[in-house]
């Protein structure tokens, strides 16, 4: 499957990380590529709510992705689907997964944007190919 | 012309496989390849290597030559760096983002402990 998966640690307690990545406040605050801004944040963080955020980049284009919650354990978890809406972006629902584990001076968050483009992986056999990129990229440049 | 996810898609469902990946990575160390040369290491028949290169070769990931009656194959890199871009694209998106994320957080965290005192 093709996933990117991040840590990061940070010197803040789980709970205020979670509320961080879940209210539409904290959303805004941080969402995006670059230093533009989020337009417009929405979030419902419960199992079956929505979340929705737009944002433009410093380019001037403007892009919005939304998508469900799925797993919302305050302050340990939190998946949710994805997918951009509207405009020329990648087609296709992929999965969102962060893991929140407290230590000592913080946080220790695992970021983990998984089934991206692998419709027709995911169809024929689940053999993963992680890894395999990271070969092919040593391979290839 | 095939638009640019269809070409993602060919290139993510080729790279899938691990004797399609055996085969780049045969092809990437050497200049370039007989079919049969290819065929060898791998415990199947020379269709199912030939079946393996169709799809390599519709993900235009290898091109193929025909000289006499040898067929060499030859790495096409230039799809994987565009699917590597891809999701690189991604990877700037989320780690920019949680950096920011964890500015936002720990900005939280001293308001929340001035308060307390």
């Amino acid at each position: 499957m093709t996933s990117l998966t991040l840590v990061r640690r940070i010197k803040a307690r789980p709970s205020i990380v979670f509320d961080a990545l879940t209210t539409p406040e904290g959303i805004a605050s941080w969402w995006g590529p670059d230093d533009g801004p989020v337009l417009q944040a929405e979030s419902d963080p419960r199992v079956g709510g929505r979340f929705r955020v737009r944002f433009r980049m410093l380019d001037g284009s403007e892009h919005e992705s939304s998508g469900e919650y799925l797993e919302v354990v305050k302050p340990d978890r939190l998946s949710m689907t994805w997918r951009w809406t509207g405009g020329a972006e990648d087609p296709g629902e992929s999965l969102v997964e962060i893991r929140l584990r407290a230590v000592a001076d913080g946080t220790e968050l695992t970021f983990t944007h998984s089934r991206l483009h692998d419709e027709e992986t995911r169809r024929g056999h689940e053999q993963g190919w992680t890894g395999a990129l990271d070969k092919l990229e040593r391979l290839f440049l | 012309m095939v638009n640019y996810h269809e070409r993602l898609d060919r290139v993510f469902a080729a790279l899938v496989d691990p004797t399609r990946r055996a085969i780049l990575a045969r092809l990437e160390r050497e200049e370039g390849a007989s079919v049969s040369a290819l065929a060898r290491p791998f415990a199947i028949k020379l269709p199912a290597v030939m079946k393996h290169l169709d799809v390599l070769d519709d993900a235009g990931l290898v091109t193929r030559s025909k000289l006499g009656r040898t067929v060499t194959v030859r790495l096409r890199p230039e799809p994987m760096r565009e699917a590597m871009d891809w999701l690189r694209r991604y990877e700037r998106f989320w780690s920019k983002s949680l950096d920011r994320l964890a500015a936002y957080a720990e900005s939280k965290e001293a308001e929340a402990r001035k308060k307390r005192r």
